[in-house]
């Protein structure tokens, strides 16, 4: 048990291996630091984090260091005292800050940073409110294509080398380098080689100042405008914590929210761009029924009790030929709720597993300059492009025992056994869509289609309903990622239209009262499926839980 | 940097004598005003009220009235779109899209900027918001349209009634065809003084 003395303030960090920071961050205390990211190697260049260090020896008497120590280099044993509010201290902080502005530009008002700037923070906080600076400041040329999404404001780096270690060893690629010295010293790639890997959106998260940018969100909005909410990513099965930025329910940014349980500290770039769709103007936006040939708007009001009434009378002609296919992109809920629904009628109705979009392989970082991936693994895109296949799954086995796959559902249907089908899809746009022509044809031939999506898709040319769905930003659920992790999921912008979110829909179906709401339906579901029972006593909390670890301890109980 | 406690200063509000309880002197004070008016009406040399729309008044320069979206030197729009003014707008009229900039000397300019005449209260907060003096509020006040749409006023709009005060000479009290005047300048003497040469 080793006990630190923050500011005179004791505080026990146990038996952990921390630097200063943390441990004033322990006791509350926040030691300004640019360079020192706790992903990255400590490198201890930026000075910001230079505190007064001293050690309380076990004779009670007290040895101060006669110089100030950088913190995030410094390991916190027993007894070491640190002071980061003493004048020397203080000094200390406003001596570097204002050698870190000098030859900053103060480009506020155009900067993509402000009001997120750490820079505009500390010197808030800890700065001078003046520069002493007389000569002129040194604008080196900004280069806008130091990456596909990158944008380098160069006269705003403060040489904190973040983002140069994060490709150094995060992604492994090493686009990134300092080139010259001193004043002159900047970022820069290798002629014709950008920093285009997978993971380089993560630099701009990094770059705790302005100097590097996300041209997808490049003066599309000032960061104070947006409003923040806690996601799950739903491009790939690693199910990476976000946070989603919308104004006006317009998603503008994804970025990554520490997560020790799904991903860590960053998430990929096809992820963080893949987000347009959910502000397509191509996206369904009021429920339609095909009249004469001709998908003409239907009321909600009108819209569920036929669709019941269709379901109800198909089912009671030959329930066996009624099927449900759910897509791995709806939350756990919603699926309870359209398995709930459709065994409902019958239990011979039969649930699928709707298509999962498969890419390639897992893509795991580091990699070598020949792109060959080097243990350990440190981040992975998964080939898998959806976030729930393992929720969804677990609520087939519950309610049907088995998976039926939707290439078996297409079979049945070209040979027509299917009388009618309930197609949940919410499928994100994606080459080649989730359905090919091949398979819509097949499904052409079942008298009762019903399609539940975001945008147009083979099927949705000839479905006799075509329901809108939300995207995973309008919704609330949870999603149970590659490895059995739980997290919840919030809604950050309002569906546009007419558009319902999808469980809302189905508590329409099922005729049940109310407006959904993910944490008690979640109570429901985990007292009627085994699988998610550890997620009726509480919250999901900030890095959700991991289902399969208590599964297994229940089994062995 | 917060504020230090040692540069904010206190002050009580005066105590209430017993005459201005009375609130009579107070009264007296401001019926002079209007005798005054009365007897030169009556007697002196003309009214104080004006026949409008027949005459127009001369507003003083800081009044507030529609805004104007100054020019730089090359007669480009001077904003760079910061948004600062729709942030400090109280009254949510400002609307802007921002996009890099066509020219090499600046990163960022509005697309387009949009400020809702009718929902403007006109309060100025934006101009003093600005960074780089592009908003003005000028003295033009008559401000009349047929339609909500004709009132909101586009980039191009704004920038034509820069033009049209500056032909004019109503520029506000804060800049000179586009040039910052004196008033928004740095007095000499670093101090509170000095207010009256904001009103050359």
């Amino acid at each position: 048990m080793a006990t630190v003395y923050v500011n005179g303030k004791p505080v026990d960090i146990g038996n952990e291996k921390l630097n200063l920071i943390q441990a004033a961050q322990k006791a509350g205390v926040l030691i300004p630091h640019y360079c020192w990211h706790p992903a990255l190697t400590v490198v201890a260049s930026c000075r910001m984090c230079l505190v007064e260090v001293g050690e309380r020896k076990p004779d009670g008497s007290v040895a101060m260091q006669p110089k100030v120590v950088p913190a995030c280099q410094t390991p916190a044993k027993d007894g070491t005292i640190i002071v980061t509010n003493s004048a020397k201290a203080v000094f200390a902080q406003q001596q570097t800050l204002e050698g870190l502005l000098l030859n900053h530009p103060l480009d506020c008002p155009v900067c993509d940073k402000a009001g997120e700037c750490l820079l505009q923070d500390y010197t808030y906080d800890f700065g001078r409110a003046t520069s002493r600076m007389i000569d002129d400041k040194f604008a080196p040329p900004n280069k806008p294509n130091i990456g596909a999404d990158i944008a380098l404001f160069t006269d705003r780096c403060i040489k904190c080398s973040r983002c140069v270690r994060f490709t150094r060893e995060i992604s492994g690629t090493a686009e990134l380098m300092f080139v010259a010295r001193g004043e002159h010293e900047e970022i820069d790639i290798f002629p014709g080689e950008p920093c285009n890997n997978k993971l380089a959106g993560n630099v701009v998260d990094l770059c705790p100042v302005g100097a590097l940018c996300s041209k997808d969100f490049l003066y599309k909005h000032r960061v104070w405008n947006l409003k923040t909410q806690k996601s799950v990513c739903a491009d790939c099965s690693t199910g990476c914590s976000i946070w989603l930025d919308a104004n006006k329910s317009i998603v503008y940014r994804l970025r990554p929210r520490y997560n020790p349980q799904a991903q860590g500290h960053f998430m990929c770039d096809d992820g963080r761009l893949g987000y347009h769709y959910v502000n397509s103007i191509e996206r369904f936006l009021r429920p339609m029924a095909r009249r004469d040939g001709r998908l003409t708007p239907l009321p909600w009001t009108e819209m569920v009790p036929a669709i019941r009434r269709a379901f109800q009378n198909a089912a009671q002609k030959e329930a066996a030929s009624v099927v449900g296919v759910l897509s791995p992109f709806l939350t756990c809920e919603e699926a309870y709720l359209i398995a709930k629904f459709l065994k409902g009628l019958s239990n011979q109705v039969r649930l699928a597993l709707g298509p999962v979009p498969i890419v390639g392989e897992d893509d795991t970082y580091p990699k070598d300059r020949h792109g060959r991936p080097i243990q350990p693994v440190k981040f992975t895109i998964r080939a898998e492009k959806c976030p729930n296949r393992r929720g969804v799954e677990e609520i087939l086995r519950h309610f049907q025992g088995e998976i039926i796959s939707f290439n078996d559902v297409v079979r049945d249907a070209a040979e027509g056994r299917v009388q009618a089908m309930y197609l949940a899809a919410g499928y994100p746009p994606r080459p080649g869509g989730w359905v090919s022509e091949m398979q819509a044809q097949m499904i052409q031939r079942v008298p009762l289609v019903v399609c539940h999506d975001l945008l147009p898709s083979p099927v949705s040319n000839f479905a006799h309903y075509v329901l809108p769905s939300a995207s995973w930003a309008e919704k609330e659920g949870t999603f149970i990622n590659h490895a059995g992790l739980a997290q919840a999921l919030y809604w950050g912008a309002v569906p546009a239209g007419e558009i319902r979110t999808d469980g809302q829909v189905f508590l329409d179906l099922l005729e049940r009262r109310g407006l959904l709401h993910a944490a008690t339906l979640r109570k429901e579901l985990a007292a009627e499926v085994p699988y998610f029972a550890p997620l009726a006593e509480r919250d999901l909390g900030e890095y959700g839980i991991l289902l399969e670890k208590k599964t297994a301890e229940a089994g062995v109980n | 940097m917060p504020i230090a406690d040692s540069d904010v200063k206190w002050v009580t509000a005066p105590k209430i004598g017993l005459m201005e309880q009375l609130y009579l002197p107070a009264i007296f004070e401001g019926l002079q005003t209007t005798v005054r008016h009365t007897a030169k009406t009556l007697f002196g040399d003309g009214a104080v009220t004006q026949q409008y729309p027949e005459v127009e008044p001369k507003l003083p320069p800081n009044y507030r009235g529609v805004h104007r979206l100054n020019r730089d030197e090359q007669g480009r729009v001077k904003c760079v779109a910061c948004y600062m003014c729709s942030t400090a707008c109280p009254a949510h009229c400002i609307d802007i899209v921002a996009a890099p900039s066509p020219w090499p000397d600046r990163e960022k300019y509005p697309e387009t900027f949009v400020i809702d005449e009718l929902r403007c209260i006109y309060c100025g907060m934006c101009e003093q918001a600005c960074p780089v003096d592009a908003i003005e509020l000028t003295t033009l006040y008559d401000l009349t349209g047929l339609s909500r749409e004709e009132l909101m006023f586009d980039k191009e709009k704004l920038l034509s009634v820069f033009d049209e005060t500056v032909k004019a000479g109503t520029d506000p009290i804060r800049t000179r065809a586009g040039r910052l005047s004196v008033a928004s300048e740095l007095p000499v003497d670093v101090g509170l003084t000095n207010s009256s040469s904001a009103q050359s």
